[in-house]
């Protein structure tokens, strides 16, 4: 059981555009990292490099319990370890909420379908959808909708969570469901990696703040250092205007 | 000059009767073969189309855009008396067989490609996320989805495909077509013709109706 990230110098050019301009990142393991920034600053290139849904430069290096995060035999060994949850919840729309959940155990670690099934509910009740579990995806708000992509994340048992804006997709009324799970989650041993908008929740779970701005790591620091007591000018305008608005 | 016994002969009708069942019995057989190869061709160029190596990816539309621009008989006739001076001689029917199976994987490549090219990318991106393999990407969650946005132009396809097994009485492929034109000659009356056409149109016309029901249905946005 681990769960350290560590990164090296982390270059992304889109085309011409870099949009990763050098990142060097050390994550314990069990560490909640909340990441925050304007938009376009890079945030969500940053943790899609991390599981390598974004190719980076060749120059630069992730390692995930010190597995290199590159193409091949290592790169699945790495994604079964670190789950990731997207802002758009992304569910399998022709399965089941259960089925959902146990597709990766089945198809990446060969689990049957019954020791899949059972953990599929488990994982369901625990992030409260129990009732739901023969519903389709579609029949769910976007917060349960939501918990159940938690859930799904969490039948690979992963090591590692990434959130990318796990509440920017949901009505107001459904924000504290999905944070609630996932205060639940911080603790357990799992690293989290979390870009948000919500400050309450960064400085209420967070063992530390990022703050990111035109794909560079600007200030970083515990929540009341960062979001209290922010030592950079740019850092200040971003806390402004996201607190006054 | 009476319509009936001209066109509707119901005596020449009986009489070419064993006949056309036995050319519409080859036509679906024809038929049905060209569309399951086509299906399987299809999928596999789709496959290769978007995901091989760059030389394989071009050659492949290559592939696409030829067959598609070839007119059927054309390249049914090139088949059937070309290939013979490269020492390759196929009956009528492997000759139809394999025109209409080159043509269909060429429009059934594009219908796949556009089904998958119509799922969101975070679906791949989840199951990546999750660790599946790109061939479990492709058969647990890209081709359940796709399959339902390409089974109405899949059909239709199909129904073409039916339609032009006709083509083959050219190389005197025993066909529905071919036997009702000898009993035409046979019995100096068109009717055995119309008797086909009324074949053919009996097979389709449901065809053409599971269309319609299945874009409608598939169109409305329900999961199925
Ligand atoms: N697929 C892409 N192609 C081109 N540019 C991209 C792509 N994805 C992101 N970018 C650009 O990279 C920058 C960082 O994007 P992103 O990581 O999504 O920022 P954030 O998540 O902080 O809003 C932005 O300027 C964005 O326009
Ligand atoms: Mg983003």
């Amino acid at each position: 059981m681990s769960g350290t990230i560590s990164i090296r110098n982390l270059r992304k050019y889109y085309g011409a555009y870099e949009a990763l301009r050098g990142i060097d990142l050390e994550i314990e393991r069990g560490e909640v990292v909340c990441v925050i920034g304007p938009s376009g600053s890079g945030k969500s290139t940053l943790i899609r490099c991390i599981n390598r849904l974004e190719d980076f430069e060749a120059e630069s290096e992730i390692r995930v319990d010190g597995t290199p995060v590159i193409p091949g035999r290592s790169l699945a060994k790495v994604r079964a370890e670190v789950g990731m949850v997207f802002q758009g919840f992304n569910l399998f729309p022709h399965l089941s909420v259960r089925e959902n959940v146990m597709l990766a155990p089945r198809r990446v670690r060969g689990t049957t379908r019954a020791e899949a099934a059972v953990q599929a509910d488990r994982l369901l009740a625990r992030v409260g959808i129990t009732e739901q579990a023969d519903k389709y995806p579609e029949h769910l708000s976007g917060g349960q909708q939501q918990r159940v992509a938690i859930a799904r994340a969490l039948a690979m048992e992963p090591q590692v969570l990434l959130f990318d804006e796990p509440t920017s997709a949901l009505d107001p009324e459904m924000v504290g469901e999905v944070l609630d799970v996932m205060k639940s989650l911080a603790g357990t041993g799992v690293t989290m990696i979390v870009v948000t908008h919500e400050m309450g929740f960064a400085r209420q779970v967070a063992d530390r703040v990022i703050f990111m701005d035109a794909g560079e790591i600007i200030e970083t620091g515990s929540p009341e250092q960062v979001l209290g007591q922010p030592q950079e000018a740019r850092t200040r305008n971003f806390l402004s205007a996201v607190l006054n608005h | 000059m009476d319509f009936f016994d001209t066109f509707l002969n119901l005596a020449v009708l009986q009489r070419s009767l064993p006949m056309l069942l036995q050319g519409l019995w080859l036509t679906l057989q024809l038929g049905a073969a060209s569309i399951v190869a086509g299906l399987i061709v299809g999928l596999i160029v789709a496959m290769l189309r978007m995901y091989a190596v760059a030389p394989v990816r071009i050659a492949m539309r290559m592939y696409i855009d030829v067959l598609r621009s070839i007119p059927l008989l054309v390249l049914l006739i090139v088949i059937y008396y070309a290939l013979p001076f490269l020492g390759l001689r196929l009956s009528s029917f492997a000759s139809a067989l394999a025109a209409l199976t080159l043509v269909s994987g060429a429009y059934t490549a594009e219908i796949f490609r556009a089904g998958i090219e119509a799922i969101p990318k975070g679906q791949f991106e989840a199951a990546s996320a999750l660790g599946l393999s790109p061939q479990r990407t492709m058969t647990d969650v890209v081709l359940p989805q796709a399959v339902r946005i390409v089974i109405p132009p899949l059909t239709n396809n199909s129904i073409n495909v039916v339609k032009d097994t006709a083509l083959a009485s050219v190389v005197a492929m025993p066909d529905l077509l071919k036997q009702a034109t000898q009993m035409q000659a046979l019995t100096a009356n068109p009717s055995p013709l119309i008797g086909a056409a009324i074949l053919y149109i009996a097979f389709l016309w449901p065809l053409v109706l599971l269309v319609s029901y299945l874009e409608r249905r598939f169109n409305s946005g329900r999961r199925v």
